[in-house]
């Protein structure tokens, strides 16, 4: 195969990469602050992508403009969900958060399926078929505008958490309970928003997701572990490493698709993981030891 | 002295027990093959449970993977049926040490490199999704088209072989599940029992005492690995048909856990009352929706999460431990 085939189907990789990467980010953010493993977070991305296309199905409009509503609407189900359930679950043991979590991810995915049946369903775009051809690299439109809102959502959540008060609060919270606690932070109310900033980051990342792949009612607990992969590689608690891990995962995923059968591609991913899990075990770019 | 405080409740626990393991071994004279179908899945998941809690209830190591153990003990013992004629029992046998080895490897990797936690549960996942995609192109096994074990009419039950009908595979698998709770009941009371416990609770205080925490936590993998791979034997057999995608998958495991969480984690009866309550929960709800004509794909799953996400509000240590306080008949603080 020509280098050009390789370098394109990278390419891909990197764009949709960046998306996962979004995702990722919504889990690191939700881990390193409230310190519970989001097991609904495919499903929460699940419902963000049915909500992309059935808008787009009813009122034509382009999943790069609902991309804003539909984070909100995700950080508003996020926030309510850490204030009302979540947040009593923070002390107990974590198979307990996870069977909640668990729980919660059944009700989702099933929701979906009662709603809009088995069949997967996808958004076609005006531009779903338009590329761009940079030298021997030519890219589809859909990924390049889901890469670049990927980027910029996580620059925007970036300066939140490093330029206003509230961002250095909740970072606080992450850096030491109890200290939080003593120095007069509502550390719930924190917590709650921080739930639902990461929900808006799956929030966004699928609606861009739609642009690029279709969806059914399970594919939740796929992406719930690819977040996982994704969050452990990149490093836990740094926002870089969760895009960076997106990307590297991405190109693994695609590269090994084309090396190899496509089915097989989330292989290398876990093998990735593995890998990681052994030899750098705080990931890639992950500060403090795990 | 816990082994002395245990032992009141212990006497008192008899009797109920023995009217319950009656009730087991007398219900096939008395229920119909759909429910007698539904016992065997009780077992089953009793057993599974059972295995589990060896690692998270009784060392603290909490495995999402478990799938990878039934997947490896179905595959492992049908490969050897189907290719070679050998019998279930003789294939437990293979099973079983390569179960073991598998969780060797995995528990080696972890706890030597530190990785504990979230990220040692998220380990076990990714092996398991590993052997599942693995077993997909497998082409030996017959990879994505799955693996099917020969079913003909049998004048009589064959145990030897595990062909017969429900009511043998009742049987076995209740057995099955004694012996497991038997095992676990002897492990909790022995050196290596207390040791797990004592990881459990405060892994660097256990290290401080002088216990290879390292050792022990590697042998509770290994012998929970061991006993879950049977289970996955039971079910290559019980089914006759293995699909990676099913077996090995990450629904499979969060299945198997699901019972002894429920039921009260590091409890030995947890997993056989926590397998009642959701398999009982599943039945009921497909006889109330059948009854009112139901049949919106999905609806059934969705109570079933509802009921899961109640039990866990309102009982923050499972059914059993309440239960077993009321009854008089507790375990002890485990």
């Amino acid at each position: 195969m020509p280098l050009s085939v390789y370098l394109n189907v990278a390419v891909g990789g990197v764009l949709t990469g960046l998306v996962y990467g979004l995702m990722a980010l919504g889990l690191s953010v939700i881990f390193g602050v409230v310190r519970v493993v989001n097991f609904a977070h495919g499903e929460m991305m699940t419902v963000a992508m049915y909500i992309a296309i059935v808008t787009f199905a009813w009122f034509h409009l382009d999943p790069l403009i609902l991309l804003v509503p539909i984070a909100a609407v995700l950080f508003v189900f996020g926030y309510a969900l850490q204030a009302s359930l979540i947040n009593p679950f923070i002390t107990r043991p974590e198979h307990s958060q996870f069977l909640l979590l668990v729980a919660l991810a059944i009700i989702i995915a099933n929701t979906l399926l009662i709603i809009f049946g088995p069949d997967a369903r996808a958004v076609q775009t005006a531009y779903a078929y338009d590329s761009f051809q940079v030298g021997p690299v030519i890219v589809d439109a859909a990924k390049i505008y889901a890469g670049a809102a990927a980027i910029v959502v996580t620059v925007a959540l970036f300066a939140f958490f490093r330029l206003t008060l509230l961002g250095k609060a909740i970072r606080a919270c992450a850096d030491n309970h109890t200290g939080a606690l003593v120095v007069g932070l509502d550390v719930e109310r924190l917590y709650a928003l921080t739930f639902g900033l990461g929900a808006a980051c799956v929030g966004a990342a699928g609606s861009m997701l739609v642009l690029i792949t279709d969806a059914t009612p399970m594919v939740g607990p796929g992406y719930t572990l690819l977040a996982f992969v994704i969050v452990i590689t990149g490093g836990l608690g740094s926002m870089p490493g969760a895009l960076l891990g997106g990307v590297l995962i991405g190109v693994t995923e695609a590269i090994a698709g084309l090396l190899f059968t496509p089915s097989a591609k989330s292989m290398f991913a876990f093998a990735i993981l593995v890998l990681v899990l052994l030899f750098r075990p705080r990931g890639i770019l992950g500060k403090r030891p795990a | 002295m816990i082994a002395r405080l245990r032992a009141g409740p212990a006497s008192r626990r008899a009797i109920p027990l023995a009217i319950l393991l009656a009730a087991f071994v007398f219900a096939p004279f008395f229920v119909n093959d759909y429910l007698l179908t539904v016992l065997i899945l009780i077992l089953y998941f009793a057993y599974a449970g059972q295995a589990w809690n060896i690692m998270m209830g009784f060392a603290g190591q909490l495995s999402l993977g478990h799938a990878l153990y039934v997947g490896l003990g179905s595959y492992v013992a049908a490969t050897l049926f189907t290719h070679f004629g050998i019998g279930p029992w003789l294939g437990l046998l293979v099973a079983i040490p390569i179960a073991a080895a598998c969780g060797a490897v995995i528990g080696y990797l972890a706890f030597r490199f530190g990785v504990a936690g979230v990220y040692f549960a998220i380990l076990t996942i990714a092996f398991a999704e590993f052997a599942r995609i693995g077993f997909d192109h497998l082409d030996y096994v017959n990879a994505s088209s799955g693996l099917f074990l020969p079913v003909k009419q049998y004048a009589h039950n064959d145990l030897w072989l595990l062909r017969g009908d429900p009511t043998m595979f009742y049987y076995v698998i209740l057995a099955a599940t004694v012996f497991a709770f038997v095992l676990c009941r002897q492990l909790l009371h022995s050196r290596i029992g207390y040791f797990w416990l004592a990881i459990r609770e405060d892994e660097p205080a256990a290290r401080a005492a002088g216990i290879n925490t390292f050792r022990y936590k590697m042998y509770a993998v290994m012998v929970s690995a061991a006993v879950t791979s049977f289970a996955g034997v039971f079910y290559a057999f019980f089914y006759n048909n293995l699909f990676p995608e099913q077996v090995f998958s990450i629904s499979r495991s969060i299945e198997i856990i699901l019972g002894p969480i429920i039921g009260g984690i590091g409890t030995l009866f947890g997993p056989i009352l926590g397998a009642f309550v959701l398999t009982g929960l599943a039945e009921t709800l497909n006889a109330v929706m059948g009854a009112f004509g139901l049949d919106l794909p999905g609806a059934k799953q969705v109570f079933y999460g509802v009921c899961l996400l109640l039990v866990v509000l309102a009982l923050p240590d499972g059914v059993w431990p309440p239960l077993a306080r009321r009854l008089g008949l507790s375990e002890g603080k485990q």
